[in-house]
């Protein structure tokens, strides 16, 4: 089985996470590892950087792992989940600037091709171009 | 100057206190231009800050700053985790770890600051915290050695606040609105004036 790029699923709502990941799921099946966290630390709406750090060890991959968050607070407590991340890691993921759903679909599609973290990350970033 | 353990304690203990107690004007506020956590979400962090505060006051100084940094981060669960964090974390860093506290504090308070624009990828006029925490730190480098500094900051801290109202938001969940987020005080504009006040009002009962 080839390594693939992993997918994290970061949404302020967990209901939105764990749908994102069906989708996924039902693209890729167990090709491709795709955790989500949705949810402040309360498990109301919002995110945790404690949750995401456990998503992003849990789809780790060798060849990295791409982030896909919904808000603002997702997109800042991922960047933030990243730099606490063990140093060796740090470097190996990356938050993508894309819509959260057709975003993971997408990265995860590319990614169970065998894909590097870069192109996983551009052909999720092609949604939000111009 | 060295800062006494308790002194660093009381005053953390009476920032997050006045954080907590603030908590429904923060929510309030932020139901108006925004998604209304942010009450909720600082008194959650404020609290775990409360709970490790005696673990935190037997830090040195700048383990300590860096210590409730990443409590904040870990608990706040919003976007104001990773911002109010970075400046803890960041002031931390700025912190030399053999001495209590730096001859120029406005370094300190600089760096920051310059780590809350870095992460959230903001500037002065956005309405933001920046709006408080940029003309505290302008105050506190003026200011610098006068009598009345304290007097000052926390009179830059409520006037900086309140200049947030009528300004249009480009940052955050309150840029959805556009115009209609004129005429609302931006709610982590007033956390940060919460915590300045809460200092302030801690020196000055220790001076």
């Amino acid at each position: 089985m080839i390594e693939t790029v992993g997918i994290v699923i970061v949404s302020h709502s967990s209901d939105i996470a764990k749908g994102t990941a069906d989708m996924v799921r039902q693209m890729v099946g167990t090709e491709v590892k795709v955790a989500f966290c949705g949810g402040n630390p309360d498990g109301g709406l919002g995110t945790s950087v404690p949750l995401i750090i456990d998503a992003i060890n849990a789809a780790w991959s060798p060849k990295g792992v791409a982030v896909l968050v919904d808000l603002g607070g997702a997109e800042t407590n991922s960047e933030m989940a990243v730099e606490m991340l063990e140093p060796a890691r740090r470097d190996l993921v990356v938050v993508c600037n894309a819509p959260i759903v057709e975003g993971a679909v997408m990265a995860a599609t590319e990614a169970a091709g065998g894909s590097t973290l870069a192109q996983v990350k551009a052909v999720a970033e092609e949604l939000s171009a111009d | 100057m060295s800062v006494p353990s308790e002194t660093f304690k009381s005053l953390v203990k009476a920032a997050a206190e006045q954080v907590i107690a603030s908590a429904p004007e923060l929510t309030s506020l932020d139901q108006a231009i925004g998604d209304g956590d942010h009450g909720t979400n600082m008194k959650r962090g404020c609290e775990a800050v409360l709970g490790k505060l005696d673990a935190i006051s037997a830090q040195p100084l700048d383990e300590a700053f860096k210590m409730i940094g990443k409590t904040l981060v870990m608990t706040v669960g919003g976007a104001s985790g990773p911002l109010y964090g970075s400046f803890f974390l960041a002031a931390g860093e700025a912190l030399s770890h053999d001495k209590d506290l730096p001859d120029d504090l406005a370094d300190v308070f600089g760096s920051a600051v310059n780590a809350v624009s870095a992460r959230g990828r903001s500037q002065v006029g956005e309405k933001t915290m920046l709006d408080v925490l940029v003309p505290v730190l302008e105050t506190l480098k003026t200011a610098a050695g006068q009598p009345d500094l304290i007097a000052r900051v926390r009179s830059t801290a409520t006037e900086a606040a309140e200049r947030t109202a009528p300004m249009q938001a480009t940052k955050g969940r309150a840029s959805f609105l556009g115009a209609r987020s004129v005429g609302h005080v931006d709610p982590g504009a007033r956390s940060s004036c919460v915590l300045v006040h809460a200092v302030c009002a801690g020196l000055e009962a220790r001076a």
